[in-house]
């Protein structure tokens, strides 16, 4: 905490840190130590990981697309999408959204009951969502939908199955992150921890966005 | 530029306009990302918009896309960096899903490598 002194540079680099440890000790928020863009490495190295994840969740939604209707044997979309089903789920992802903004909003705030409840909440609505998919793959598997019975099925079950690990990741994270929140380890000080947890949470939101409409509606 | 970004904190984002964005801005995103969500589906079942479904989807999902990447990933109120290192690639994969589904669904329809 304070005005730290981590070497002798140009003027501009410690202006830049002066203003950072000036920023910390106002907010409570500690100084990390000086980076080229004067940015935290851990959150810059977030948002590439991102980057890449778009490309990776690009791929497999292209391949899908590519087989799209050429599945020679059913059960073919129009058989087994359920929209209904899935419209509830997807709402209760974009919820799970919100509930991590207030979460980090009120963390930061050092509001921690409403931290801890909105944490909870993302937990519960991911975990809701898992159900969701777990019923669902279920039910194409009981409609003889599976991995290897056509493109479909193979391409349909790769591709959601890739988000699903994604949320189940993410429902873990974010549960470590609770019990450190209840035990008074994660707080306003820290809170890039359930930030950077927020974007990855924000990131499987849109990747199912984007798998709703081109994978679901779309059909 | 340099004064735009003159308060950031260790997380890369200004405290100013941070303030900005309160847990009842956030409500209302939420709000209106429910309602566009509801609105796709609506379509859907419409025979009427079957000419227009896919446009208007994919507008649709693009809306949603960006209501949560700019408000609730902070990228509106973040360092440009981060924006720089989410867009591109994101483009590029665009790009990778377009040109794949015209190589090997569009082209072949008008005989392109058969």
């Amino acid at each position: 905490m304070g005005v730290g002194v981590w070497g002798v540079r140009s003027g501009q680099t410690i202006h830049k840190e002066l203003i950072l440890a000036t920023a910390a000790v106002e907010h409570h928020h500690p100084v990390h130590p000086p980076t080229a863009t004067g940015l935290n490495t851990w959150k810059v190295g977030f948002w590439v990981f991102m980057g890449s994840e778009t490309l990776f969740f690009g791929s497999l939604i292209s391949i899908y697309l590519v087989y799209k209707g050429t599945s020679v044997v059913g059960p073919y979309p129009s058989d087994v999408f359920d929209i209904p089903l899935t419209t509830v789920s997807t709402f209760v992802l974009l919820m799970s959204s919100l509930a991590v903004v207030l979460a980090l909003d009120f963390l930061r705030a050092g509001r921690r009951n409403l931290a801890l409840f909105w944490t909870m909440m993302i937990i519960v609505l991911g975990a809701t969502f898992l159900g969701f998919q777990a019923y669902e793959f279920t039910h194409f598997y009981h409609v003889g939908l599976t991995l290897s019975t056509n493109l479909f099925g193979s391409t349909f079950f790769v591709l959601t199955g890739f988000h699903g690990a994604h949320v189940t990741i993410g429902v873990i994270w974010l549960l470590i992150l609770w019990v450190d929140m209840f035990r008074g380890k994660l707080r306003p000080e820290n809170s890039l921890r359930l930030e950077i947890a927020g974007l990855y949470w924000h990131f499987v939101d849109i990747v199912w966005i984007a798998i709703f409409t081109l994978i679901y509606l779309m059909e | 530029m340099a004064e735009s970004h003159a308060i950031l904190d260790e997380h890369g984002h200004s405290h100013d306009e941070e303030h900005h964005v309160g847990w009842k801005k956030y409500a209302v995103i939420g709000l209106v990302l429910a309602i566009i969500t509801g609105v796709e589906v609506a379509i859907f079942y419409v025979d009427a918009l079957a000419p227009v479904l896919v446009p208007a989807l994919l507008v649709l999902s693009a809306a949603k896309f960006f209501l949560v990447v700019q408000y609730y990933m902070h990228l509106k109120m973040d360092h440009p960096i981060f924006g720089r290192v989410f867009w591109a690639p994101l483009f590029l994969a665009v790009l990778v899903v377009i040109g794949m589904v015209i190589l090997f669904k569009i082209l072949p329809t008008y005989g392109v490598f058969s």
